[in-house]
């Protein structure tokens, strides 16, 4: 593995790959690196090489970071200023089965979201500008510091979930958000997946300002808060900020959800935990066997498609983001056809296959396959930043 | 006012084909989306950046997105440029047409498709005007974030070309961030769909390029975007400071205080003057800065947080605190703040810049563009969304005198390059069109604005999309 230590060698060790045509398989911490299909590549590159912190004013809100420091680092830093990344990334180690320290670059090179996504935005929203090495060596700088601009193309978009494909971060600057002081979780208890979407889009509807609504069924409820959460399924809603304000609003949602079902309230310390566990997938953590799919559909269309898979297929699932974000787990294959198929009866909306054993990921792609204008479109897009073809080949094909 | 600013020179080919071309557009939509005739023309030979203007060849009004993807076709084919067009309210020339091309409006595209609110969407076709989604579902509890001062006129297809903000995307983003989907026709006619009602789309972030790409990238026809539920109540207060020193760093300990109101709009002396003499809307005139801070939520949210910033700004030694009584008063304020641009241009002609800097930096920027300013021996007023850093200082100056436009043009670029050495940028939501395409070296090197331009020719690889804008004409590959 290639480490460099500075964004020069880093460049000066792709110009010679492209020059010579030899691939390389670009990571940070390798946590995520069963992200997308298997890559084949002559070499791996890691930025972990590439630490620090290089610009922080609370003030400002703002922080520019090397791409190989440790997340953990970032958001230390960021607690002692009483600040965090809004989007709240989740850590992949448990579901990915992986070991070692998770980079912001890789945070944002995999658009890493959490519950909170669903208010405040996804990685890509708060990155504000990037420096990164294109596939012919050359040193880009895309955005900048500041939240409004619209100077120029927008790659900083672009390079954010393109998985070390299209270049090779070495430091990223981004928007941070003031830690509440405050967080309640309002749970509705056993609730189906139909009513707990429906209870779910009331809440979302009200102007109480919800910052992450979850459901988790029967079947995964015992996984959370080490099965301290009441009834058989439960339904949750995070309130977030000033403790006067949540106070209020919690209030005003109680009232609003106890026609969907018995109401009870959790305080700061076990909200905490709860979401924690909810953002890092805890009930499909550690059983690296069973194929995992991360589905993104319109909020309403998540249980729909599970109960039709339910019909054809062993399958588990708990649901984020108001019910649009299935963490699906498969009892035997990945189903993939039939998943995909089913997404697209239901609306819009795409599958990643998480993990599966060895023997099926080389007949699944792990990414949706793209219509193909828009897979042709993507194609040139990828050829202009990496004219050789030498990052990470394979990953997203 | 002379022209600094240089457009590509029309394609001779095409203007030779002129009368072939309009026959053809005429078999290819009905005649009454077709105008060709010189005086017909004329609304479309600029937008609100109006001190320069070109004739198009013909102006195309589509229905649907079959019919613009029948153009885009029939114009890549034949080797005609297109200059997409909403309500060309750009301010930096963005829907100012050239001599060559065709300019393809979205205006009678303006229907709402579809408001679901279970999964809190609204898909519009692209010439929907900004306000008249939230004013279709306010009723219903939700609104539309991004609220540019054009919001009245201005369409969502220009909102995502040039990533529009407004004063509320301190708290809510801008338009990249409240967008899930479009639907778009590429330069060769193809139809695509980008994203959906779900969060995150699938593969590289396309849809996220297409934000704020100017017309460059394709035509966009349809957007879905993000409702919000709308909060029980908003509140604006006016501080008045006696220098904007004070005023620039009360925003700054607001920010750093954990606090995020949902917009902090500062106007210095003269912005105050012009405002409060056009909407009445009650200004202290005994100060040297104003910033307007709104808050949201119930009464007793707002009564807290309001606590807080009152009790930042007086460490500040702010002069005048006015809460205000009534809705129509809250109304009135913004009303204030919302015509700045048209305020100022009642009394003098003007041009606005648009450069975002870091926060830190408000105070030393704001005086350094007194000093610019003062040399070239013109005025400027300071209307701008502090929380965000994003500066719009009007230069004002007579459009009458060559000599003077000429300096107003040259202080404006001393301000924006200001702004990119102080860690900012050109533009924060007017856009670059052709006001700031030669100013584009100064933000990006030779390579960075080579891989922007190659990334758009994955696009539009023969510059047929808007050509003469966002990136200098010299270099070009």
């Amino acid at each position: 593995m290639l480490i460099p230590h500075s964004e020069t060698d880093a460049a000066y060790v792709i110009r010679t790959a492209a020059s010579e045509g030899k691939t390389l398989a670009l990571c940070g911490g390798n946590t995520r690196s069963g992200f997308g299909n298997a890559v084949e590549a002559a070499e791996t590159v890691s930025s972990r090489g590439l630490t620090g912190i290089v610009d922080y004013d609370p003030g400002e809100m703002v922080m520019t970071v090397r791409a190989g420091t440790p997340a953990a680092e970032v958001e230390a830093a960021l607690a002692q200023n009483r600040q965090m990344m809004a989007f709240e990334p989740m850590d992949h180690r448990g579901i990915m089965a992986t070991t070692g320290e998770p980079t912001i670059g890789g945070v944002f090179a995999a658009n890493v979201s959490g519950p909170r996504r669903l208010i405040a935005g996804a990685a890509r929203d708060s990155l504000l500008g990037i420096r990164f090495v294109n596939g012919s060596g050359e040193i880009i700088r895309a955005g900048g510091r500041v939240m409004k601009n619209v100077t120029g193309l927008d790659l900083v978009k672009l390079l954010a979930g393109s998985f070390g494909t299209l270049g090779f971060l070495t430091e990223v600057t981004f928007r941070v958000l003031p830690v509440p002081p405050s967080i309640e979780t309002i749970v509705i208890a056993d609730l189906d997946d139909e009513q707990a979407t429906n209870a779910m889009a009331a809440a979302m509807a009200l102007p109480v300002e919800v910052s992450a609504a979850a459901h988790l069924p029967p079947t995964v409820r015992h996984h959370f808060l080490d099965g301290a959460l009441p009834g058989s399924a439960a339904t949750v809603l995070r309130l977030e900020g000033l403790s006067a304000s949540v106070a209020v609003r919690a209030e005003k949602l109680a009232a609003v959800m106890q026609a969907f079902g018995s109401v009870t309230r959790l305080g700061m310390e076990e909200s905490k935990t709860l979401w924690r566990e909810i953002s890092d997938v805890k009930p499909y953590a550690g059983i690296a066997e069973k194929p995992l799919w991360r589905v993104s559909v319109a909020p309403t269309t998540g249980h729909r498609l599970v109960a039709a898979l339910r019909l054809e297929a062993g399958i588990d699932a708990f649901y984020d983001w108001q019910g649009g974000l299935v963490w699906m787990r498969m009892e035997a294959e990945p189903e993939a056809a039939l998943v995909r198929e089913q997404i697209h009866i239901l609306g819009t909306g795409h599958a990643t296959l998480m993990r599966a054993p060895a023997a099926m990921r080389p007949e699944t792609p792990a990414f949706e396959p793209l219509p193909a204008a828009i897979a042709a479109l993507s194609a040139r897009v990828k050829q202009k930043l990496d004219p050789v073809g030498i990052f990470s080949p394979g990953r997203m094909g | 006012m002379s022209e600094a600013i240089q457009f590509l020179p029309p394609r001779p080919s095409v203007l030779a084909r002129r009368d072939t071309i309009i026959s053809d557009l005429l078999d290819l939509l009905p005649p009454e989306c077709v105008v060709h005739e010189a005086r017909a023309l004329v609304p479309f030979e600029t937008d609100a950046f109006i001190s320069y203007r070109r004739l198009p060849l013909a102006v195309v009004l589509p229905k649907n997105t079959a019919q613009v993807a029948a153009v885009m076709k029939y114009c890549h084919r034949a080797g005609i440029p297109v200059v997409p067009r909403g309500a060309g309210t750009s301010l930096s020339g963005g829907a100012i047409p050239q001599e060559d091309a065709i300019v393809l409006g979205l205006s009678r595209m303006s229907r709402i498709i579809e408001l679901d609110y279970a999964n809190r969407t609204a898909t519009v076709q692209a010439g929907v005007t900004n306000l008249s989604i939230s004013e279709a579902v306010a009723t219903d509890g939700f609104f539309y974030a991004p609220d540019p001062s054009s919001q009245l006129a201005c369409t969502i297809g220009g909102n995502i070309g040039m990533n529009s903000g407004g004063a509320h995307c301190l708290k809510y983003g801008v338009t990249t961030n409240n967008l899930l989907g479009v639907k778009m026709v590429l330069v060769d006619g193809t139809v695509i769909e980008l994203g959906g009602k779900h969060l995150d789309a699938a593969g590289y972030d396309l849809l996220g390029l297409v934000c704020g790409s100017e017309g460059q990238l394709g035509i966009v026809t349809e957007a879905t975007v993000r409702l919000i539920a709308k909060p029980e109540g908003a509140r604006p207060v006016l501080f008045g400071f006696d220098t904007s020193e004070e005023a620039g760093s009360c925003v700054a300990d607001i920010i750093g205080s954990g606090i995020i109101p949902v917009a902090i709009e500062f106007m210095d002396k003269p912005a105050i003057e012009i405002c409060e003499a056009f909407a009445k809307a009650g200004y202290p005139l005994d100060v040297g800065a104003l910033l307007i801070v709104e808050v949201e939520g119930s009464e007793a949210e707002m009564d807290a947080t309001l606590a807080s910033i009152v009790e930042i700004a007086r460490r500040h030694g702010v002069k005048t605190v006015r809460e205000c009584q009534s809705a129509t008063e809250a109304a009135l304020i913004w009303k204030g703040r919302k015509s700045a641009f048209g305020a100022t241009g009642r009394i003098a002609d003007y041009i606005c810049m648009d450069g975002t800097v870091p926060l830190g930096k408000l105070s030393y920027v704001l005086e350094e563009t007194s000093k610019i300013v003062e040399r070239f021996g013109l005025r400027v007023a300071n209307v701008f969304h502090a929380g965000d850093g994003n500066m719009h200082p009007l230069i004002l100056f007579n459009a009458n005198d060559p000599e003077e436009a000429a300096k107003a043009e040259e202080a404006g670029n001393e301000i924006l390059k200001l702004c990119v050495d102080a860690g900012g940028c050109l533009t924060g939501e007017h856009g670059v069109g052709i006001e700031k395409r030669d100013l584009m070296r100064h933000q990006y090197s030779d390579a960075e604005l080579a891989q922007q331009m190659t990334v758009r020719a994955a696009f539009d690889e023969g510059w047929l999309l808007n050509p003469s804008k966002v990136f200098p004409l010299e270099g070009r590959a």
